[in-house]
């Protein structure tokens, strides 16, 4: 016994000041990725030749478009421009509500409106959450583990995993959506009471990530169940998972990080 | 005759010509595999060429001398069944049943041809045992907790299990069609998402494969920059295994410190490589991130202070009596079922077993730099436990020692096409254990077919036969205590 006390004394308080600090996120963190279209070369492809997922495509809008749905935060596109037209921030919010506004092509940012306010009378300071893996590599798992640990401490918002989807307000899904899950799946989802919340996490939760093109799976969550939060990555760093979560519950009055571009418009 | 003579042989990362690998009949084949296998060979690999899964096709074999360092090759002509190797060498059970599964080849007189990953879809039943007061427990495939799906189906008769049968392949999502007909700029990306808690382990697997088919060789600089990251990989995994298994047994305090220092090296990792897993680090030549000055002054002091931390929650945890009684006797795997099925990694290693590709087929900087072999040989949650912490110490020496003896040179080195009609064979040693990638190309140097086994695919009816006997509630320990992969298994 002695020696567990001595222990708890020296392990000291180890719980995260995010998010009313900075996380402190290191030099080579990949967070939101800025386009700069004004420094493309006429006729250059690079970027899109080099992007493993076809994250990078010609848009509508402008010259480029990114979609953080298909991107891996890997280091392909900004290997390959010879310009500097792409580059990552260490903006760790990427959430966002719908697939469209997870379509980069500037540096503006589209994230997560919080819910409406019946919705967050009735989840803003209590929310259940069930966890389904539908063929995720582990990674996104492993980070949603991580939010329950002593640094990030997910108690201390009212935010909470459970073991069934009875008792839970909503499913987080990460994986592309196998085959062989999407029954389990749905079963999974209408077992939890409405109003109930999708959130997808990672890249393969949105759109398959790096098994887009694969007959095995259908897709992402979006295929089988409305989602509401989109949560980009490969995996997403808790903070950026934390992030949206906080912002989809009104729980962010302000955007108190510092540090970044606070060019914040409505999703 | 000597049993290699009907062999082809190669070190771990090397490739040969196909034509140079010999095709035997299939009754010399299958002899072959066993003389070999009774002369302590182990059965790394069985598999069938072929890309459309129709009969008949030609059986690969990759044997190993974890003793020699060598793998030994062959391959059948072509047949659409075959005498089972399975009744005779049980190593080879999954491996006929994923070929039975992929290619319709029999393998006839196995004992339990099911699928591995459509066992679903086709609605295969499971195996049921009948009498008075013996009852059936299903978990799965979605559990209580934030966890990979799996089924398992417990044959019981009170608490106690005569039976599991696991039932995997929820997971699967066409990994290895994507490694062969994908992109070839995404293989790197699907490779270090075939299992994400192994994602450094995986990709150099993947690369060590790539620059063997082109016959290129990373800069030393390169080569000592992967087993940093690598045994950084290991430490974040046995720390947070240790943590699951404290949590499991109610042990609390040890579960939050133990999780606490396994977020120091996944952030150690994001620090190197900007992924908490390492994703984006390794890339055929070499590594895209290289050790800045100040860096490594971060990682020694990270490196200095965990050794400590380590040694203190190590001794509260394994220093509980309670704690070691709970561990003790459960789960048990004797020598014996690890040499039977070939097991891999910490749980071979638990039993007694000398096995570890960075001692047996060294590659890389463990060429140069050795690192000490755990063993136990009690076979228990205890031991799997133990060599985790054990194995823990020493990455940390030898990381220490790497990062301070960092060779000059580039990080990164160009990599050429694949050669056309070559097999090249890599094995590094994971966290879990051994993770193995085999591929040949075709005339145009692109994949005639690739293959992955990660160490799960060996290990998963190691867990199933440790339950044997043991009481129900013994089993998420136990499970934690060999924490497989189901999509490293599912690919």
């Amino acid at each position: 016994m002695i020696e567990i006390i001595k222990n708890r004394i020296k392990q000291g308080y180890r719980t995260s000041k995010f998010p009313d600090e900075d996380p402190g996120l290191p030099e080579r963190f990949r967070g939101r990725p800025v386009i700069k279209p004004e420094l493309c070369a006429a006729g250059c492809t690079a970027c899109i030749d080099a992007c493993p997922t076809t994250a990078i495509e010609k848009g509508k809008k402008g010259p480029l478009a990114l979609d953080l749905g298909r991107c891996l935060f890997c280091t392909e596109c900004t290997t390959a421009c010879p310009d500097g037209a792409v580059t990552f921030t260490k903006d760790h919010r990427l959430a966002a509500n719908s697939r469209e506004n997870l379509l980069v092509t500037g540096t503006e940012v589209k994230l997560a409106q919080s819910l409406g306010d019946e919705m967050r009378r009735l989840f803003g300071r209590s929310l259940k959450l069930r966890q389904v893996s539908a063929g995720g590599c582990s990674a996104c798992e492993a980070e949603l583990t991580a939010l329950s640990n002593v640094v990030f401490d997910l108690g201390r918002f009212g935010i909470q995993f459970v073991a069934s989807p009875r008792h839970a307000d909503g499913l987080v899904i990460t994986g592309p959506v196998t085959r062989n899950m999407s029954e389990a799946l749905r079963i999974a989802y209408e077992a939890v009471p409405p109003p109930r919340l999708v959130i997808a996490v990672g890249a393969c939760g949105i759109s398959g990530g790096p098994f887009i093109g694969s007959e095995d799976h259908l897709g992402g969550a979006a295929s089988v169940v409305p989602v509401d939060l989109f949560i980009p990555g490969c995996p997403p760093h808790p903070v950026t998972i934390l992030d949206g979560l906080l912002r989809f519950l009104g729980r962010l009055k302000e955007d108190r990080v510092r540090g970044h571009d606070r060019s914040v418009v409505p999703g | 005759m000597s049993p290699t003579s009907r062999f082809a042989s190669i070190r771990n990362g090397e490739a040969l010509d196909f034509s140079k690998i010999p095709v035997v009949p299939i009754e010399d084949f299958r002899s072959a595999i066993l003389k070999l296998a009774a002369a302590n060979h182990r059965l790394c690999a069985l598999l069938c060429d072929g890309k459309d899964g129709r009969p008949p096709g030609s059986l690969l074999a990759v044997l190993a001398d974890d003793i020699g360092g060598k793998l030994f090759l062959a391959a059948s002509q072509p047949v659409t069944s075959y005498p089972s190797l399975t009744p005779d060498l049980a190593q080879a059970h999954l491996f006929e049943r994923e070929i039975y599964e992929g290619s319709g080849i029999r393998p006839d007189g196995h004992p339990w041809l099911k699928p591995v990953r459509r066992a679903l879809a086709d609605k295969v039943a499971f195996f049921s045992e009948q009498g008075d007061e013996v009852h059936e427990v299903a978990v799965g495939p979605i559990h209580a907790g934030i966890i990979e799906p799996g089924h398992f189906r417990f044959q019981c008769h009170g608490e106690m299990v005569h039976h599991l049968e696991i039932q995997l392949g929820y997971q699967h999502r066409g990994a290895e069609r994507l490694l062969r007909e994908g992109p070839p700029h995404r293989s790197l990306a699907v490779a270090e998402s075939i299992c994400g808690d192994t994602a450094v382990a995986h990709a150099w697997a993947h690369c060590a494969m790539r620059e063997a088919l082109a016959g290129v060789s990373p800069t030393l600089r390169a080569e000592a920059l992967r087993a940093i990251v690598l045994e950084v990989e290991r430490l974040a995994n046995h720390i947070g295994d240790l943590g699951a298994i404290s949590n499991d047994i109610g042990f609390l305090p040890a579960t939050a410190y133990f999780g606490r220092m396994r977020g120091d090296f996944l952030n150690m990792l994001m620090t190197i490589s900007g992924n908490r897993y390492g994703k984006g680090m390794l890339r055929p030549g070499g590594v895209a991130f290289d050790l800045t000055a100040g860096m490594r002054t971060e990682i020694l002091e990270t490196i200095n202070r965990s050794i400590r931390h380590l040694r203190e929650v190590g001794g509260m945890f394994f220093g509980e009596p309670s704690v070691i009684s709970r561990l003790e006797d459960t789960g048990t795997v004797s020598r014996k079922i690890c040499d039977d099925l070939g097991l891999v990694g910490v749980c071979a290693r638990a039993t007694g077993a000398d096995r570890d590709v960075r001692q047996d087929h060294p590659y890389g900087l463990y060429r140069f730099r050795h690192i000490p072999v755990v063993r136990l040989d009690s076979g228990d949650v205890f031991a799997r436990a133990m060599v985790r912490f054990l194995e823990a110490q020493r990455s940390l020496e030898f990381l220490g020692d790497a990062v301070d003896h960092l060779p000059e040179g580039s990080a990164t080195s160009p990599c050429a096409a694949p050669a056309a009609n070559r097999l090249a064979v890599a094995l590094v040693e994971g966290w879990r254990g051994e993770v193995c990638h085999i591929a040949k190309t075709g005339r145009d140097g692109s994949y005639d077919w690739y293959k992955v086994i990660d160490p799960s695919f060996h290990n998963w009816m190691a867990l199933a036969l440790a339950l044997r006997g043991g009481e129900i509630s013994d089993f998420p320990l136990c499970n934690k205590s060999f924490n497989l992969s189901y999509a490293g298994h599912d690919l």
